[in-house]
């Protein structure tokens, strides 16, 4: 808790006066450092000179030195494997660095913990906000901060609101955190780490998994903080978000820092320092749709939350529609319906014509339907088993006992197929989000009429996630047809050709991507602009 | 005239009688829940912080043999709870090096505790079995315990039935009311966030197992200084209490209160199994003492039914008004295990 300044002044008064006024004095300075405990973030500098950090033979941070001035908002761009989380590890004292220094306004530091980290005014946002979901948002706010065996929940109440206030975040401070959405965890624990008197945040990834409105709170946030002072560090892989941000963008590859760059940004050189090498978008190709794979016919559904009336849509072999929606929107109740994990309160889902409504996901499999989670190591993947165990489970051979020898076979063929890093022994776990992605895709038997897919690129690189949408496009080509959630708009408009969007439970009809922009659509997710739909295509 | 009188005046005395016996009875309920309630209490610590202690049922044999031998030995009351609590802290100690430092699995080290400890028990136990030995003599507290009704069945106990009644408060204010308690719920959801928060969190899971393993261990001499008092081996009627009171730790939902109306539960059950036993001849006595076991399954039933899709859907077909009321119900009754239960830590 810091004094504020005025206070020296009261006590400088008191000094003349008698003993008891003195006591009084005493008293109101107390007081008034009590009421004063909202922080001010005085600026602080964060110098980085020369770390080194290895994992066994891997040079995790190669001599780096950043050095960030207060109230910069700085990116951290590099693709996966960079070393971008091992350098903010060693800022936030997750790990020590091998060697270097770590600078704060000047003065050589150590950091020993997280937590001391925090005392010396760095906090750090993690990408998945490391919060206690079944507790209080009160009790999370508060957990962390020193004090007497019984919290002072009054005040931290105060402080909370009136932080939240400041942000302009509407966060209940008795609700539960289980209940928020990952973009109001990200506020929370912002304003957690405001409290504990943060001076310079290191936001990992943060951008993944929130909706639009939420991004261009955080942005807005962001920027309202580096104003006031505050350096920020901002670790991305994503150059639309650095441009929209930051007044400085270092670039890590391979654990070095290999470029640094002010605005205005040359997006081509930044990915090109990134990769090492020139990569290019792929370009649109308009999809020559065929025959209907899927009928989706007065579909209604509902769960616990939401409710989808009477949607209907044709899905055609070979072409790509994308679900825009914020979270919770009713885009996961459509695709797991149309996966045939949830059955219908009413309406029909015919698969290449034939009715499979009310059947078991095994039916919906045998038409050649395949659903590929959000949660890959959860639902997708079975951790500890390796590469080959899984393509000997996914292919169905036959007999009892396991073929080694055509299982490596066909493992080595897969991994170099779908250029996965890692051997035919690599447990999954041990795989990067990119490469079990890939492994994922590499499962899919073929043919396939009807692919199903939730956030493919979430978490990947530019050079993955370019890779997948390649090798999905092939698969378009061969008659499947694909059906994804996104809440990477830019990512929607790119690879569909018609677009579903969401809003609590209100579907839209199917709207022609190339005729589309990302502003119209940010609007529909918010809710915005479905009067002009003609003819929506389910109501509420 | 006089006959009716004489009649009236039987009836009441019966009455009286028997609401008597029934308060007698409740009381000793209560007791007899007491040792259920310190071991309770002391998992639900254990898992609070994410280290199940499956050493329990074994644990609780172990030390109400050992905290019997020691009191009988030494004359002392007081060294023989000591005894057990030791008894049980020990057996937790074991559980959290194996779990926490070696990070063997907490299942398989606590369930071969529990056969060891359980068979040390009785064989040990052999120098000291059926001997008469010391026993906790009943405390009515002066003033509250003539109070009507609530004097019999609250104040007329003894030491550890009191300390039974009191713990169920201090642990539920502790875990829920105080900063230590909050992060103690944290270590046991998510160890990440507390260690980012300050939390030495290793040091804290061998703390509250161990302190735990010192509240169940504190379970037998109960037993066998009080409840059951004395040491009759494989016939002292403890095996499957610490069985029993995992179930209804998982019951009450790792809250102290809802854990303590489990025990309660408990214990009511058993008594009524006995006490039913001369009204309803027609039922086995077996059928009767048995019963209370299947019960538990069932409530554990409830505990997590409200997850389940088919009851979902069951819900989902209900007229409103009834499902709203069902909805509450369930809610009430679920509970969710601390997340990082059974898992290590490690700080990178
Ligand atoms: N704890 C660790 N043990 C071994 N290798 C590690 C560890 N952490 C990171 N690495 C390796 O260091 C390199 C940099 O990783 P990381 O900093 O996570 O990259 P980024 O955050 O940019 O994706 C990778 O090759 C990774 O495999």
């Amino acid at each position: 808790m810091t004094i504020p300044p005025h206070t020296f002044l009261l006590y400088h008064i008191g000094c003349r006066l008698s003993v008891v006024s003195h006591f009084v004095i005493h008293l109101i300075i107390i007081f008034l450092s009590f009421s004063h405990s909202l922080p001010s973030h005085s600026p602080m500098n964060v110098d980085l000179r020369h770390i080194h950090k290895t994992f066994g033979k891997v040079h995790a941070n190669d001599d780096i030195s950043l050095d960030i001035p207060a109230g910069t908002i700085q990116g951290i761009l590099g693709e996966n494997g960079a070393g971008k989380s091992t350098l903010m590890k060693v800022l936030s004292g997750f790990i020590y660095a091998d060697a270097g220094e770590i600078r704060l306004d000047g003065r050589a530091t150590t950091i020993h913990s997280p937590a001391d980290a925090i005392r010396q005014g760095i906090g750090m946002l993690h990408q998945d906000p490391l919060d206690f979901p079944p507790m209080k948002i009160l009790d999370n706010f508060l957990l962390g901060r020193a004090g007497g065996l019984f919290p002072d929940r009054k005040t931290a109440r105060r402080d909370f609101l009136a932080l939240a206030a400041q942000f302009d975040f509407s966060l209940d401070p008795e609700a539960y955190v289980d209940r928020l959405t990952v973009g109001e965890r990200q506020q929370l624990e912002i304003l957690r780490l405001l409290w504990l008197g943060a001076r310079a945040l290191i936001l990992d990834e943060p951008t993944t998994g929130i909706s639009l409105p939420q991004k261009e709170k955080l942005f807005a946030t962001l920027k309202k903080l580096a104003a006031q002072g505050m350096t920020i560090l901002f670790v991305s892989h994503k150059l639309e978000d650095v441009e929209a941000l930051c007044g400085r963008v270092s670039v890590l590859r391979q654990g070095k820092l290999v470029e640094m760059m002010t605005p205005p940004f040359d997006a081509g050189r930044l990915v090109e320092s990134m990769f090492g090498k020139q990569v290019t978008l792929a370009a649109r190709t308009p999809a020559r749709p065929g025959l209907v794979t899927l009928r989706a016919q007065n579909l209604s559904l509902e769960d616990s939350r939401l409710q989808i009336h009477q949607a209907n849509l044709d899905v055609r072999a070979g072409e790509v529609i994308g679900l825009a929606g914020m979270e919770g929107s009713g885009q996961t109740l459509f695709l797991r319906a149309c996966a045939g994990l949830l059955h219908p309160v009413a309406g029909k889902t015919l698969v290449g014509g034939r009715d499979l409504t009310g059947q078991a996901h095994h039916a919906f499999k045998k038409q050649g339907v395949a659903y590929l989670p959000a949660s890959r190591m959860e639902e997708g993947l079975i951790p500890g088993l390796t590469l080959t165990d899984h393509f000997v489970l996914a292919e169905k051979m036959r007999g009892v006992f396991i073929n080694r020898e055509a299982a490596l076979g066909l493992a080595r063929q897969r991994i170099s197929a779908f250029n996965i890093k890692g051997t035919p022994a690599s447990t999954v776990e041990s795989l990067s989000g990119g490469n079990q992605q890939r492994a994922l895709l590499a499962l899919l038997q073929t043919p396939l009429n009807l692919i199903l897919l939730e956030h493919p690129t979430r978490g990947l690189d530019i050079e993955s996630t370019l890779y997948i949408w390649a090798k999905l496009k092939e698969r378009c080509a061969q008659g499947s047809a694909i059906l994804f959630i996104s809440a990477d708009l830019d990512e929607i408009l790119q690879y569909s050709d018609r677009v579903l969007v969401f809003f609590a439970g209100r579907v839209s009809p199917p709207l022609d991507a190339a005729q589309t922009s990302v502003t119209q659509l940010g609007q529909l997710i918010g809710g915005k602009g479905w009067e002009t739909l003609a003819g929506e295509a389910a109501h509420a | 005239m006089t006959d009716n009188c004489q009649l009236t005046t039987a009836n009441r005395q019966l009455t009286t009688m028997t609401s008597e016996t029934l308060l007698i009875g409740l009381a000793g309920v209560l007791a007899a829940a007491a040792p259920v309630i310190f071991a309770v209490m002391g998992e639900t610590f254990s898992e609070r912080a994410g280290v199940i202690n499956l050493s329990m049922n074994g644990s609780i044999l172990l030390s109400a043999m050992g905290g019997f031998a020691v009191a009988l030995n030494t004359g002392s009351l007081l060294l023989g709870f000591l005894a057990g609590a030791g008894i049980g802290a020990l057996v937790a100690l074991v559980v959290a090096f194996s779990s926490i430092t070696l990070k063997q699995s907490q299942v398989a080290v606590g369930f071969v505790l529990a056969l060891l400890t359980r068979d040390l028990a009785y064989f040990l136990g052999n120098p000291v079995m059926g001997q008469p030995g010391p026993r906790l003599q009943s405390l009515p507290l002066p003033g509250l315990s003539q109070l009507p009704v609530l004097g019999p069945l609250l104040f007329k106990q003894d030491l550890m039935t009191y300390l039974s009644f009191l713990l169920i408060f201090l642990a539920w204010a502790f875990i829920f009311r105080t900063r230590p308690g909050l992060m103690l719920q944290g270590i046991g959801e998510r160890p990440a966030a507390a260690f980012v928060r300050g939390a030495n969190v290793n040091r804290l899971r061998y703390f509250y197992t161990i302190l735990g393993g010192a509240l169940i261990g504190l379970a037998g001499p109960i037993y066998s200084l009080s409840v059951k008092a004395g040491w009759k081996g494989t016939i002292s009627g403890l095996d499957g209490i610490g069985w029993i009171a995992l179930s209804i730790t998982i019951f009450g939902g790792w809250n102290p209160i809802r854990a303590a109306l489990g025990a309660y539960l408990f214990a009511l059950l058993q008594w009524l199994g006995l006490a039913l036993q001369p009204i309803l001849p027609g039922i086995p006595a077996q059928v009767l003492q048995v019963a209370p076991f299947p019960l538990m399954i069932l409530t554990l039933l409830l505990v997590n039914i409200g997850d389940s899709e088919w009851v979902e859907r069951a819900l989902a077909a209900m007229p409103e008004r009834q499902r709203r009321l069902a909805e509450k119900i369930l809610r009430a009754l679920r509970a969710k295990p601390p997340a990082a239960l059974g898992t290590t830590f490690d700080s990178e």
